[in-house]
């Protein structure tokens, strides 16, 4: 009874989304207001579910590719053979997380060109070290005694690492994804700077012409994205976590 | 058969095991005894080479154990540890099921060796095998880590402090429980421990290990009459030898031909029981009774004073 509020809210959130963007026209009454007179109400440019289903590709993307390199990363660090590279890896993740994905953009341009590739550059390199830490957080904390018997039942290196330490790390690498998702979803916008066709056209439409309802259509878009996909990674940690007896 | 031949583990300058040579006889109870830091587990963890040895060999039924990748030498090997380490991931059948699987059994014997191993663990089946390990009680968990570790019927089982995290009452089960399992499937068992009571209850010998050597290797009545060094008999407790002498004997080896009037004791128990039972109740003797109820005697104090009293 206590979850069901918020779900319902959640729920509520989901279909006004939905009707928002398969039909924005029923919106214009609450956006008019907003907007001075002549000018659109509702983003009239291009369809506003193209745009927010190639922004949920990008971000799909670039995460995934993080998810991939990152854990990656982790897994060969986390082993005796890989210790060593620990600190490099650690360095190159952190500059992915320092140098602004502006900047990113800025550099990644002129090398691939105009389109989705800088900001999929972008959002790869800042996704990173969220998944990397918590992956190696989940990897390096097991419960000694349950990595000891995996060892003492005659698993192999690589069963270890499938049967036993990936399954366990699993909640703790998904909140590092999760983080990196919601990070990504708001980052994409700017991505559009550089003609990626993201829910940042929306905003920049409406910085150019000056239209509040372009900026905040566009922006809450992105926003009530990024609620229920969190929302959605952290209910599936918690189920995959009690199942795993960690709570 | 176990045979340690001059095993030694060096990390650095130390030598945590020094030159241990012992042969541990098949269908047997070794228990391994020291303080912490003296070596004992890190001898156990040689003989299925989660510790690599810096020399020496260990021969198991003849072959070197280093015949083998270690991962294959370990699925022939039981393997339980304190805390259990059961895979929070997994049920319970899942669990049991681990090394059958690993050795690519067929899921009919397998379910098959899952279901009668709980039941010999008087678990039910049916109610524990789809559980989570954390829905268990520590003395469920605990026998079913025993469980796996015997699912793949190992002729050798390796104990770390098995029932060093439960309560007394439990582990004076699950103890007993140990030894009709060693009974029922013959299975050479090794286990450390640093709690003597449990050493002289379980061992057929005892191997007292004092900064990486074997002090003592005996038969644990021997330990207790003849104590190596004073290491020993301090471990030993000298205040507790008689008692220690009579927890190893059964009741059924005091008995004598006679009657006795009040609460009979099972000639399996303990005459250390017998004695604790005697002077409880107040009585010079007490009736001894076989499994199936019958009569077999009595045991008296004044017998197991004699036998309490350290033999010339």
């Amino acid at each position: 009874m206590k979850r069901l509020l918020p779900n319902l809210l959640r729920l509520a959130a989901l279909l006004v989304l939905i009707a928002f963007l398969v039909q924005p026209a029923l919106f214009e009454p609450l956006l008019k207001p907003l907007v001075q007179a002549n000018a659109p109400a509702v983003y009239n440019q291009g369809s506003l579910l193209s745009l927010t289903l190639s922004h949920l590709a990008t971000v799909f993307a670039a995460t995934l590719a993080a998810t991939v390199v990152a854990v990656g990363l982790a897994i060969l660090v986390t082993r005796p053979i890989g210790a060593e590279f620990l600190p490099l890896s650690r360095s190159l993740v952190n500059i992915g997380q320092t140098f602004p994905p502006v900047a990113v953009l800025a550099l990644a341009v002129p090398a691939v060109g105009f389109g989705e590739k800088p900001t999929l550059i972008a959002l790869f390199l800042y996704g990173l070290l969220p998944i990397f830490e918590n992956a190696m957080t989940g990897l390096s904390t097991l419960p000694p005694a349950v990595t000891e018997a995996a060892r003492g039942t005659g698993m192999t290196a690589w069963q270890r690492l499938t049967r036993v330490e990936l399954p366990l790390a699993l909640p703790v690498i998904l909140a590092g994804i999760r983080l990196s998702v919601v990070i990504s979803l708001a980052t994409a916008t700017i991505g559009s700077t550089v003609a990626a066709k993201t829910l940042g056209e929306v905003i920049i439409a409406g910085l150019q012409s000056n239209n509040l309802a372009f900026v905040l259509q566009g922006g809450l878009v992105v926003a009530v994205l990024a609620v229920l996909i969190y929302d959605g990674f952290s209910a599936l940690e918690r189920v995959l976590s009690r199942r795993a007896g960690r709570v | 058969m176990i045979e340690i031949d001059s095993i030694t583990k060096r990390y650095g300058e130390t030598a945590v095991v020094d030159s241990v040579s012992m042969t541990i006889a098949p269908h047997t109870i070794t228990v391994i005894v020291g303080t912490s830091g003296s070596g004992k587990t890190t001898l156990m963890r040689m003989i299925n080479r989660l510790v690599e040895p810096t020399s020496g060999t260990i021969l198991i039924d003849g072959a070197d154990n280093r015949s083998i990748p270690g991962y294959e030498l370990r699925r022939r090997i039981g393997y339980a540890i304190q805390g259990h380490g059961l895979f929070p991931h997994r049920t319970v059948a899942e669990n049991i099921a681990t090394v059958p699987t690993l050795l690519g059994w067929e899921k009919s014997r397998i379910a098959a060796k899952v279901k009668e191993l709980l039941s010999l663990f008087q678990l039910d089946p049916a109610a524990f095998g789809p559980r989570y390990p954390h829905e268990l009680s520590g003395g469920q968990q605990q026998r079913v880590g025993v469980a796996r570790a015997l699912a793949a019927e190992p002729n050798i089982l390796l104990m770390d402090e098995p029932f060093g995290a439960l309560d007394p009452v439990i582990r004076a089960k699950a103890q007993d429980d140990l030894l009709a399992i060693q009974k029922h499937f013959g299975t050479t068992i090794v286990l450390v421990t640093h709690d003597m009571e449990e050493a002289f209850h379980l061992a057929d010998r005892i191997a007292v290990m004092d900064k990486g050597r074997i002090v003592q290797y005996a038969a644990p009545e021997e330990m207790l009459v003849n104590p190596a060094t004073d290491f020993v008999e301090t471990l030993i407790g000298a205040g507790e030898r008689p008692f220690r002498l009579l927890s190893i004997g059964a009741v059924a080896d005091a008995a004598e031909a006679g009657e006795a009037e009040g609460e009979p004791i099972a000639a399996a128990s303990s005459q250390r029981d017998a004695l604790s039972a005697l002077l409880w109740s107040g009585r010079e003797a007490l009736p001894v009774v076989g499994a199936d109820g019958a009569r077999l005697g009595r045991v008296t104090l004044a017998g197991l004073a004699r036998r309490a009293a350290r033999p010339q």
